[in-house]
């Protein structure tokens, strides 16, 4: 009997150190292609230029139409998404103490959202879009990206506010204050590196989809300069560029992903960085 | 309502799920003293001060009925004025919930909701209750640091500050020398006996050798009910109660 268990043991630390170092491997298969062939195609060309002759077929020029364009995206649905979000966040939080079972039920739909598909997303935008007569364009990708991440910020922003202790509500009650004062100067105080990571995470989410984007926001060789003009986005400009029969300008495509992974890398680590500082100024017992 | 009765308490009941916390209480708080509530772990002293300022409403499955009046006005009954109704009372909760800014901040955040905002009377305020609650010598050169780096026992009584600085009638304090060395409970001890010209003090302690130092009234709880209330040589030296008197003796511990 104690032997079986030993083998049983065994057998799943050996399962466990495979499968570890098989996930890492493909990781790092990847990270390494990305970056082999990136920078290969890379230049300062890529990065300060738009497209020369056409993103399918040009070989010249860089993607800076897609750089700029997913950045102004990505920025534009985040900071929507915060500004919807957090007080629907702290309204569950706060307002709806009293009503756990709906509360519950909130989180329940959120998570709910949160799973369906972003060319679900990019499907309703577009026939909202075709239905009000509106063209592909950077307006119609912020919403819909919006719309995309905002169960995600939503969420994320709810689980931290959830880790508020209760006893610093009634310390806020006690002082006098009512229940906006609580959520928006306590709340929202006790949570700031939190609300950060919840903004850099939906952040990575809305500059890392291709699918909301393809139908909305369309794309161009143009930098972004209007609000109803398409813009390009970097997981687009992979998705045109690989798919382009030129080997050149597939080739195009990895330095687009290197830009795209570097990007989501730095918000990624900058997040990582804050949620350490919050977990060091958390109240000391 | 007498006039020297701060809070009246009548028929107070306080349920959960599946359990009575609270079995008829009536008692009455006087004005300008101490009363000081006693009783073993669990026997719902938090509850009943939590009722006083209406935090049970934060409690979802908490059912309170009864009335408690403060100023002739059943706080159980009013609607939108409950924040006033909270600010005359300064809670000390049985542990510090520091608010997440500042030393400074802290007490100027609870002025500024009482209507103070220019900055000379705001400093000044911040500088005297940080006196009055006996912390000022220890913080005065870091009033920009956040409060959660403070200990303990200073949190204790940044809270006490805080608490006083939005202009209370009522103390409601929770074992607020709990975390204190000897020391720095005596000079929280005597800062309340100061206290109590101004305001009037609910203090809930299970220390009996502190009851009996600063309470001027005792009202003493076992299992969710009051078993006796009175002046504090009543309780001490002729207690009625068969459990009082083993309480008082230490046959609890
Ligand atoms: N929200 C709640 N839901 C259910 N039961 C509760 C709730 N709050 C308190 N109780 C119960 O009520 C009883 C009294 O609790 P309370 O915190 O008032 O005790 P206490 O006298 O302050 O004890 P201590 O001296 O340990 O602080 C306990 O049995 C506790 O478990
Ligand atoms: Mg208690």
């Amino acid at each position: 009997m104690k032997k079986a268990g030993k083998t049983e043991e065994k057998i799943f630390k050996v399962l466990m150190i495979v499968s570890t170092y098989f996930i890492f491997a493909v990781l790092a298969l990847i990270i390494y292609s990305i970056f082999e062939k990136g920078i290969r195609a890379m230049s300062w060309e890529m990065i300060t230029q738009p497209p020369s002759g056409g993103y399918y077929y040009g070989k010249g020029g860089g993607i800076l139409n897609a750089i700029l364009g997913s950045l102004t995206l990505a920025i534009g649905s985040t900071v929507l998404a915060f500004l919807l979000g957090l007080p629907v966040a702290l309204f569950i939080n706060v307002f709806l103490i009293r009503w756990k079972k709906l509360v519950s039920f909130i989180r329940f739909l959120l998570d709910l959202i949160w799973g369906i598909p972003s060319i679900v997303y990019g499907a309703f935008g577009f026939t909202v879009m075709v239905f009000l007569g509106i063209q592909t364009s950077l307006l119609a990708g912020i919403i819909t990206v919006t719309l995309f991440i905002l169960p995600i910020m939503i969420r994320s922003m709810d689980e931290i506010l959830r880790t508020v202790p209760i006893g610093l509500m009634e310390a806020s009650y006690s002082l006098g204050s009512n229940k906006s004062e609580t959520a928006f100067r306590i709340f929202t105080r006790q949570t700031v590196s939190g609300i950060v990571t919840a903004l850099l995470l939906s952040f990575g989410r809305a500059i890392g989809d291709a699918a909301s984007v393809l139908f909305t926001a369309g794309y161009t060789d143009n930098l972004p300069n209007s609000l109803m003009e398409p813009v390009a986005t970097l997981p687009l400009s992979i998705f045109f560029q690989l798919s382009s029969p030129v080997p050149a300008v597939q080739d195009r495509a990895y330095a687009s992903a290197l830009v795209l992974t570097l990007i989501i890398l730095v918000v990624s680590i900058f997040s990582r960085g804050v949620g350490r500082r919050y977990h060091k100024t958390k109240i000391n017992f | 309502m007498d006039i020297d009765t701060k809070i009246q308490i009548q028929n107070l009941n306080v349920f959960a799920k599946d359990q009575q916390i609270l079995k008829n209480i009536n008692i009455s708080i006087p004005k300008n003293k101490i009363t000081v509530i006693l009783g073993p772990s669990g026997c719902g002293k938090t509850t009943l001060l939590k009722c006083m300022n209406r935090l049970t409403d934060l409690y979802p499955e908490l059912k309170v009925t009864g009335n408690i009046f403060i100023n002739n006005q059943d706080i159980l009954q009013a609607g939108e004025d409950i924040n006033n109704l909270r600010q005359k009372m300064g809670l000390l909760s049985q542990r510090p919930y520091p608010l997440p800014m500042n030393i400074y901040n802290n007490i100027a955040y609870g002025l500024k909701l009482t209507g103070i905002h220019k900055r000379r009377e705001l400093n000044r305020k911040v500088v005297s209750y940080l006196q009055l609650a006996a912390l000022w010598d220890e913080v005065k050169g870091r009033l920009r640091e956040p409060a959660s780096r403070l200990s303990i026992g200073q949190q204790q009584r940044l809270c006490l500050a805080r608490g006083l600085a939005v202009n209370p009638e009522i103390i409601l304090a929770d074992e607020p020398t709990s975390a204190l060395d000897p020391i720095s409970s005596k000079s929280i001890e005597e800062q309340f006996i100061k206290l109590k010209q101004d305001y009037s003090i609910v203090l809930v302690t299970h220390i009996i050798r502190q009851a009996r130092r600063i309470a001027d009234h005792v009202i003493f709880m076992y299992l969710g009910e009051v078993i006796e209330e009175g002046p504090v040589s009543e309780i001490f030296d002729h207690p009625k109660m068969e459990k009082t008197k083993q309480y008082m003796s230490g046959a609890f511990n």
